[in-house]
C-alpha cells in the first residue's frame, strides 16, 4: 500500500493503562494509515474497549506515547481527540433515541449563526445536511425531525458513521459496528466502511467476528489479555489463524474439533 | 395484481405517508398535553365559573400566582430535561427571600446591590447542589431533598437571627424605596407595569373603569411580565440554541452526550444554578410585593413546579420536555387555584386536582412518547 510509506495518521506506542491494581493494557502498539482499515480483534475482556477509549481521549494512558501525523500528543478529553480528527463510533452509538436525527447528527458540534446574545443553531442548514448525508448512504429519512429511536440498528450505525465522516474525521474508530446487526444490515455497514476507506480515512474496526474483519480489513491486530499478539497484513494470515489467535489458539482448535469445525 | 396496480398501491401508500408528518409533528410537540389540559380547564371554568373570571381583571388575578409558580416551573423543566431534579426550590425561595430581606432591611444595602447579592447567592447554592450531585454520583433527588430541609431550617434560624426571635421580617417596602435609585429598581421588581397605557386606555373608554375614571386594572403585575419574558427566553434557549441541544443531550443520555463532546457536567451544574436563580427571582418578586418575608414562603412549591413541568411534557427520566409546556402547566395551576373561588366548589378540591392532573399527565406523556420515538 502506498499509504504505508507515509507517516501514519495515528501511532500508539506501548500504551499501558492501569485501573488501580487492574492492568487493562500492558503495552499495546498500533498504527493507523490513511485509506486503510485496521481491524482490532480480540475476545471479550481483551482490552479492545480500553484501548480505543484511550485513543479517543476518554482515558489517559498510564504510560506510552501517542503520535498524530508523527507528532506526540496528549488528550485531556474526548473533545481534544475530536479536534485532532479522531472520531469514535461507540457500540451504543452516542445517539439519543428521544432526540431527532438532526439534533443527534449535530450534537456537540452545532453550527451557529447570529451574534451573541442572539446566537442560535442554524437548524435549516442542519436539516438540509442531515437529509443529504442520509441520502448519500441510502437511508430514506422522510423527516430529519423524526426521533432516532424510530430508525433500525443498521440505519443508526450508518448515521453515526456518516456523522463522524461529515465532521472531518481523519481517523474513524468503529467499536463493534456489526455485532448487533442482521446479515443485510451488516453488509450495508461493511459497504459503507469500504466507502469511507476509499475516501482516504483511516479506519480502526473493532470486532470479534473474523469474517467481518476479513471482508474489509487491510491489516489485523489481535489483542489478548491487554497485549498485542501481533499485526498481520491482508493475505499474510488466514481467517482460521486469526480466529485461533483471538481465542488463545489451542483451546479453540480442540473445541472446533469437538463441534465439527463450526466455531 | 398487475404491476401497474401494485405501483398504484405503493404510490397510494406514499400519499398516506405524506399526510402523517403533519399529525406526527403536532404529536411530537411535548407541550401538546399541556395545551389540551389548558383547553379543558378553560372550557370547564367558562361553563362553571362566574363570568367575571375571564374579564381582564379576572385573568390578571389568576395569572399572578401562575406567574410565580411558572418562573419556578420553567427552571424546573430545564433541569428536568437536563436529567436532574431540584426538590429544594421551595426552600430556596424562603432562604433567598430571607437573604434578600436581610440585605435590604437588616444591613440596609441599596436595592440593586441586594438583588445582585441574592441572585449570586442562589447561583452559588445551585453550584453547590450541582457539584455535590456530579461528584458524588448520588441521585439529585436525594441531594436536593436534603437541601429542602437544610434550607428550610436555615430560613427559620436566620429569620430569628435577623429579627431577634420572630419568623417574619417586615419593612422591606419602606427600606427598598428610600433613594431614587432604589425606587427605580423597585418598579422593575414590584407593582404593575404599563400603568400609563392603562389609564390612557381607560380615559378613552377602551377598558373597564371605575366611576371615578380609574381603570379597573391599573396595569399588568410585573411578575407576569417576568414570567412571559423568562418563558420565551427559556423556550428559545432550549429549542434553538446550542446550549439547549446540550440540555436535551445531557438528559437523554449523559454518556452518549459526553462521548459526542457535550460538556455534560458544566451543562448540569449551570442548570442547577439557573433553577436556583429562578427561585431567587420569585423570592425577590414576592418579598417586594408583600413587603415582608417569612419562613413558610415557597412551601411545597418544589412539588408544584415539578408537577407543572410534567404537565408541560417533561419526562421524569429526562431528555424530553418543554419550557413553554411548563409555563402552560403553571397557568393551569393558577387558573384552578383562583378559578375555584369564582365557583361554588370547595377550594380544597385544588389538592385533589393537583394529584389527578399529575397522574393523567404522566400517563398521557408516556403514550405519546412511545408513539413518537417508536419505542416498544
Amino acid at each position: 500500500m502506498a499509504a504505508s510509506s507515509h507517516i501514519p495518521l495515528v501511532e500508539m506506542r506501548d500504551i499501558e493503562k492501569h485501573f488501580g491494581s487492574v492492568i487493562a493494557l500492558s503495552g499495546v502498539s498500533v498504527t493507523v494509515n490513511a485509506g486503510e482499515v485496521h481491524c482490532l480483534l480480540g475476545d471479550n475482556g481483551a482490552g479492545k474497549s480500553t484501548f480505543i477509549k484511550t485513543m479517543a481521549g476518554v482515558f489517559r494512558p498510564t504510560s506510552g506515547q501517542m503520535l498524530i501525523d508523527g507528532k506526540p500528543v496528549t488528550f485531556s478529553g474526548p473533545r481534544d481527540a475530536l479536534d485532532a480528527g479522531i472520531a469514535t463510533v461507540y457500540q451504543d452509538l452516542a445517539m439519543i433515541p428521544l432526540m431527532s436525527v438532526t439534533r443527534n447528527f449535530f450534537m456537540g458540534r452545532e453550527p451557529v449563526k447570529g451574534i451573541w446574545p442572539f446566537r442560535h443553531v442554524d437548524f435549516d442548514f442542519c436539516d438540509r445536511v442531515t437529509r443529504e448525508e442520509m441520502k448519500r448512504i441510502g437511508i430514506d429519512v422522510r423527516d430529519p425531525g423524526q426521533a432516532v429511536g424510530t430508525l433500525s440498528g443498521g440505519e443508526r450505525q450508518c448515521v453515526a458513521i456518516s456523522r463522524a465522516v461529515y465532521f472531518g474525521a481523519k481517523v474513524l474508530i468503529l467499536d463493534e459496528p456489526t455485532s448487533a446487526l442482521g446479515v443485510r444490515q451488516t453488509s450495508m455497514v461493511l459497504k459503507y466502511i469500504d466507502m469511507v476507506r476509499k475516501r482516504g480515512l483511516g479506519v480502526v474496526f473493532i470486532t470479534h467476528n473474523v469474517r467481518h474483519a476479513m471482508a474489509v480489513g487491510n491489516r489485523f491486530t489481535v489483542l489478548n489479555r491487554g497485549k498485542t499478539l501481533g499485526t498481520a497484513r491482508r493475505g499474510e494470515i488466514t481467517a482460521e489463524e486469526l480466529q485461533n489467535l483471538m481465542a488463545g489458539g489451542r483451546e479453540l482448535a480442540e473445541l472446533s474439533d469437538e463441534l465439527g469445525g463450526t466455531v | 395484481m398487475s404491476q401497474q396496480e401494485a405501483a398504484n398501491l405503493a404510490s397510494a401508500k406514499d400519499e398516506r405517508l405524506k399526510e402523517a408528518p403533519l399529525v406526527l409533528r403536532l404529536m411530537r410537540r411535548p407541550e401538546l398535553g399541556a395545551v389540551m389540559g389548558l383547553m379543558i380547564v378553560t372550557v370547564f371554568f367558562i361553563v362553571v365559573a362566574n363570568a367575571t373570571m375571564f374579564e381582564f381583571s379576572g385573568i390578571m388575578n389568576f395569572l399572578a400566582p401562575a406567574a410565580q409558580l411558572g418562573i419556578l416551573a420553567i427552571g424546573a423543566s430545564l433541569l428536568m430535561v437536563g436529567g436532574e431534579f431540584d426538590l429544594s426550590v421551595g426552600s430556596m425561595v424562603a432562604f433567598t427571600g430571607l437573604i434578600f430581606a436581610a440585605c435590604v432591611v437588616t444591613i440596609g444595602l441599596p436595592l440593586p446591590v441586594a438583588i445582585l447579592l441574592t441572585l449570586a447567592f442562589a447561583a452559588a447554592m445551585g453550584l453547590m447542589n450541582g457539584q455535590i450531585v456530579i461528584h458524588t454520583g448520588l441521585p439529585s433527588f436525594i441531594v436536593t431533598l436534603a437541601f429542602l430541609f437544610i434550607l428550610r431550617g436555615l430560613s427559620l434560624v436566620g429569620l430569628k437571627w435577623a429579627t431577634g426571635g420572630s419568623t417574619q421580617l417586615r419593612g422591606v417596602r419602606e427600606a427598598a424605596t428610600q433613594t431614587p435609585l432604589d425606587s427605580f429598581f423597585y418598579e422593575i421588581f414590584a407593582g404593575d407595569v404599563f400603568e400609563g397605557l392603562f389609564s390612557w386606555l381607560a380615559a378613552n373608554d377602551l377598558i373597564a373603569k371605575f366611576p371615578n375614571g380609574q381603570p379597573k386594572v391599573t396595569g399588568i403585575p410585573v411578575e407576569i411580565v417576568w414570567f412571559a419574558l423568562i418563558a420565551v427566553l427559556a423556550a428559545w434557549v432550549l429549542t434553538r440554541t446550542r446550549y439547549g441541544n446540550w440540555i436535551f443531550a445531557a438528559g437523554g443520555d449523559a454518556n452518549a452526550a459526553r462521548n459526542s463532546g457535550v460538556p455534560v457536567r458544566r451543562v448540569k451544574t449551570s442548570l442547577f444554578m439557573i433553577t436556583a436563580c429562578c427561585a431567587a427571582l420569585v423570592a425577590i418578586l414576592t418579598v417586594l410585593d408583600s413587603g415582608s418575608t417569612d419562613a413558610r414562603r415557597g412551601f411545597q412549591k418544589e412539588f408544584e413546579a415539578i408537577i407543572a413541568a410534567v404537565i408541560g411534557g417533561c419526562l421524569l427520566t429526562g431528555g424530553y420536555g418543554s419550557a413553554i409546556g411548563a409555563a402552560i402547566g403553571a397557568i393551569i395551576f393558577g387558573m384552578v387555584l383562583i378559578g375555584l373561588t369564582y365557583t361554588t366548589i370547595d377550594q380544597d378540591w385544588y389538592l385533589v386536582f393537583l394529584g389527578a392532573m399529575l397522574l393523567m399527565a404522566v400517563f398521557f406523556n408516556n403514550i405519546i412518547r412511545k408513539r413518537v420515538t417508536g419505542e416498544r
